[in-house]
């Protein structure tokens, strides 16, 4: 095929032109075989600019048009419209990069960077040579959402998908949605309780046409790919047929086997047949088989004799059911730092260092005190406490080194709502810094140490442990550099926030980035912070890292809003240039399988060659480099055209 | 003085942010090299290295995410172990090993960019022109053993530009060819070496005609 490349060289008023001799290049381009036209302008990117453009594309009949501009990231999309909009494929229009990494970088040596400048073009000419026109790939949509965790975030991700007109399933392992704010007795900095602003959405969530809640429920396996996903979600067996079910809690109550109650932290006994809390939704009670005494010993068969509708079934097998999504957000939620790792603290156990949520539980008033607070080990009435910020957190030798953000809120937050029920009792609260980034959060915490007192001391604490009935607490005041040791009656721990055991799990199976805590990643930090690396996945909540209720929420409803785009559209449209396998050549060796970090190589057992699937292809180029045949390649970057274009790179 | 060519393969999320950075602070920095951009480092076959080497780059470069960061989870891990093995591998072809180099730059660090390219530039310029003659005088001749043999028999150290030069004059637009078969990967098939090798040898030869 004959070659027309059109080279138009930017001036970029004296940006370029200034150290680059632009009409040197341009001549010089001229010259080079395969260009049909060259020109120069002063701004390329301004309409008189794009029109030399689109009219050079249909005078010359160009093939391909290369812009000597700026950087790509800057007006690629621009000239790739305009060479369209001239008739042009807008994958045969490349910029060559004679701005930021030429004019600008080898100011005062206008022939080095000239000769630069035409070498760069020339590169750029050689792989616009090879340039196919592609289209954008179309992969059909399953326009159905799945969300992975039924905490505040879940909860608004699905009801925010649902609204938006697309079908949700919300998938939660626990037999309740409402993850830990559930737990919660009111939230900073409003002190609104939080059960109060939640359960309403929890019951929206459950009532909602368009959302298919499955509690007690665990992704199993994903396959499949954005627009396309299987998602297989195993239903534990909950021993209660909880579609007969009337949740009229009789079988709760006669119940004989207790066990702590995960939901009020081990501070009271739950049932082997139980509903987590109150307002739990669906308000239907589960089995514990673990815990059972019939499943212990065969004996006993309670509840079952006392179910009203007969809707205990100690037969019932886990079950596993196969849904059909086009878009999956994960929002599995955080864990508190496992208070056995903090041995200086007791390691968890001092019955009288409690952990934040443990607190959080006695605070509510529908806790296991009916919100009195009262320490585990005597339920006196605790007249000192001390609260400790950064416990794990912020400790990059011993625990993790991020900062898990919330702690110096809650912790103050305790501290004022400890005041306010025993009014003659002191607080104590240790920090490194008080962090209260936050609308009306710095307020809060004036509030806290001006108007309730609580005594703020800076510093660590080294030891904790127990002498005559007390907690004794050795810190240090690093403001007044003198020892501080506190008898106190209850301590109370600001745990490290970490990503949910579970979620890891789930990470790995979705094949989803995580960061080194097992934080799930985003795709970037700053400008796709909802959205995870493989392509239809989206993040909500901590699973992504510490966040407080108002940004979980924020993040929950952004990643809805991803989806609902993503859904907007007929089909789903993929960038072109992947990587792409000659059957002919392919021997078959599945290097490429074993390299593709998204398992979009995958190997034909009929034929026995490589595929690549260009839904979820994100066009690394791995398996390109790893190719033993040289079969796979990458369209509009091939091993011939990077050979030609370094060719070129080298020539004088 | 020697001005050493320098291929540099950036990837296009991190180092390539990171030279476009550099621009736009106006760092200065010698430019020997020009850029390949490949979507990740991982798409650098070793391959493409030995192809710059071949077609007379004193230099190459590659520019890679920081472990962890790669945007598609962990091509610069994979770059990192081929370069690993590439290394040894030109020390047995004669290359000084130190004239490749993988660097992890970020998009935000235009100033380590400008960093790393006077470094190499330097370290490059230190060894001198890349000695490459056609397989046939390596294959008749001694066989050499890696560097040592080298600086034994004298051989490395600067040398003058102009004999580079003289060297490159009087390749022979045939042989350039043959030699291009010849190194060109047994993995390219024949129906592409056809496909490419006349459309080039044409280009070539009439540059070559023309000096």
């Amino acid at each position: 095929m004959e070659h027309r490349i059109g080279v138009f060289v930017c001036h970029c008023g004296t940006n370029i032109a200034g150290t680059v001799d632009v009409k040197r290049v341009a001549e010089a381009l001229a010259k080079h075989p395969g260009v049909a036209y060259s020109t120069d302008y002063t701004y390329m990117c301004s309409d008189p600019g794009q029109n030399l453009v689109k009219d050079a594309i249909k005078k010359h009949r160009l093939t391909g048009v290369i812009v000597a501009a700026c950087s790509p990231t800057l007006h690629e999309a621009t000239f790739r419209r305009a060479g369209t909009s001239a008739g042009m494929n807008p994958y045969q229009v490349e910029m060559a990069n004679v701005r930021e990494h030429c004019s600008w970088v080898h100011q005062g040596d206008k022939e080095q960077a000239t000769r630069k400048a035409i070498r760069i073009v020339r590169t750029m000419v050689e792989k616009a040579k090879l340039d196919e026109a592609l289209v954008p790939i179309e992969v059909p949509l399953t326009r159905r959402a799945l969300v992975v965790g039924g905490g505040v975030a879940g909860i608004q991700a699905a009801l925010d998908i649902a609204n938006a007109g697309y079908e949700v399933v919300l998938v939660e392992r626990s037999p309740s949605i409402g993850g830990h704010m559930a737990q919660l007795s009111e939230t900073f900095p409003t002190l609104d309780c939080s059960q109060c602003i939640l359960t309403p959405k929890m019951v929206e969530a459950a009532q909602h046409r368009r959302i298919r809640l499955m509690t007690y429920s665990e992704v199993e396996d994903v396959a499949g790919y954005v627009g396309n996903f299987r998602v297989k979600i195993r239903k534990k067996a909950a021993y209660v047929n909880r579609d007969v079910c009337t949740g009229c809690g009789l079988c709760v109550t006669k119940c004989p086997a207790k066990t702590p109650s995960e939901f009020d932290e081990g501070l009271a006994p739950r049932k082997a047949i139980y509903t987590p809390f109150p307002q739990a939704v669906p308000n239907k009670p589960v089995l514990d088989a673990e815990h059972c005494t019939y499943f212990k010993n065969g004996k006993c068969g309670v509840c079952k004799k006392v179910c009203p509708v007969s809707a205990v079934d100690y037969e019932q097998k886990d079950e596993i059911v196969e849904e059909k999504v086009g878009a999956i957000v994960v929002a599995t939620g955080f864990d508190l730092y496992p208070m056995a790792k903090m041995g200086e603290y007791g390691g968890g156990k001092i019955k009288d260092v409690v952990t934040s949520l443990q607190f959080e539980r006695m605070l509510s008033a529908s806790g296991p005190t009916t919100g009195e607070v009262k320490r585990p080990s005597d339920g006196k009435v605790p007249k000192e406490v001390v609260f400790l910020t950064c416990v794990g957190s912020r400790d990059p030798e011993g625990h993790v080194p991020y900062c898990s953000k919330v702690c110096c809120m809650y912790l103050t937050k305790h501290a004022m709502l400890y005041k306010h029920k025993v009014h003659d009792g002191q607080a104590y609260l240790f920090y490194m810094d008080v962090r209260t980034g936050g609308k009306g959060y710095e307020e809060f915490y004036q509030r806290a140490s001006e108007e309730d007192d609580v005594l703020y001391v800076r510093g660590k604490v080294s030891k904790i442990f127990e002498e005559d009935g007390k907690v004794v607490v050795w810190g240090v005041d690093t403001l007044t550099g003198k020892k501080v040791e506190i008898a106190a009656d209850l301590a109370v721990m600001g745990l490290a926030m970490v990503p949910s055991a579970a979620a890891q799990e789930l990470a790995n199976k979705l094949k989803i980035h995580a960061d080194e805590w097992g934080f799930l990643s985003e795709a970037h930090p700053k400008l796709r912070p909802v959205e995870s690396l493989a392509p239809g996945f989206y993040l909500a909540g901590a699973a992504q890292g510490p966040k407080d209720i108002p940004e979980a929420v924020a993040q929950a409803s952004g990643a809805a809003s991803k989806v609902a785009a993503l859904f907007a559209e007929e089909v789903y449209h993929r960038e072109p240039a992947i990587a792409c396998i000659d059957e002919d050549l392919c021997a078959g060796c599945r290097i490429c399988v074993s390299v593709c970090p998204y398992n979009a190589a995958e190997f034909d057992e009929e034929k026995k060659v490589a595929r690549i699937q260009e839904a979820i292809c994100e066009g690394c180029g791995a398996c390109i480099a790893a190719c033993p045949s040289g079969s796979a390649q990458q369209r509009n970057l091939t091993d011939d055209q990077i050979y030609n274009m370094v060719s070129a790179a080298l020539e004088d | 003085m020697f001005e050493p060519r320098i291929v540099c393969f950036f990837c296009r999320w991190c180092t390539y942010a990171g030279a476009d950075l550099a621009g736009t602070s106006r760092k200065q920095y010698p430019p020997n090299g020009v850029v390949v951009r490949v979507n990740c480092s991982g798409r650098v076959d070793p391959q493409h290295v030995l192809w710059a080497f071949r077609e007379g780059a004193d230099g190459v470069l590659i520019g890679g995410c920081h472990p962890n960061d790669c945007h598609y989870q962990d091509g610069n891990y994979k770059t990192m172990r081929r370069v690993a093995l590439l290394k040894p591998l030109l020390e047995q072809m004669g290359i000084e090993p130190e004239r490749l180099r993988l660097e992890w730059i970020s998009a935000a660090e235009g100033e380590k960019l400008v960093g790393v390219m006077n470094g190499f530039v330097d370290a490059v310029r230190a060894l001198g022109p890349l000695e490459y003659g056609p397989i046939a005088e390596r294959v008749g001749g001694p066989r050499p053993t890696g560097l040592a043999a080298k600086a034994a028999a004298g051989t490395t150290g600067k040398k003058p530009a102009s004999k580079k030069s003289a060297k490159r004059a009087v390749k022979t637009p045939a042989k350039k060819t043959a030699k291009r078969a010849a190194k060109k990967p047994a993995k390219k098939t024949a129906r592409k070496i056809t496909k490419k090798a006349p459309k080039r040898t044409g280009r070539s030869a009439a540059k070559k005609r023309a000096r």
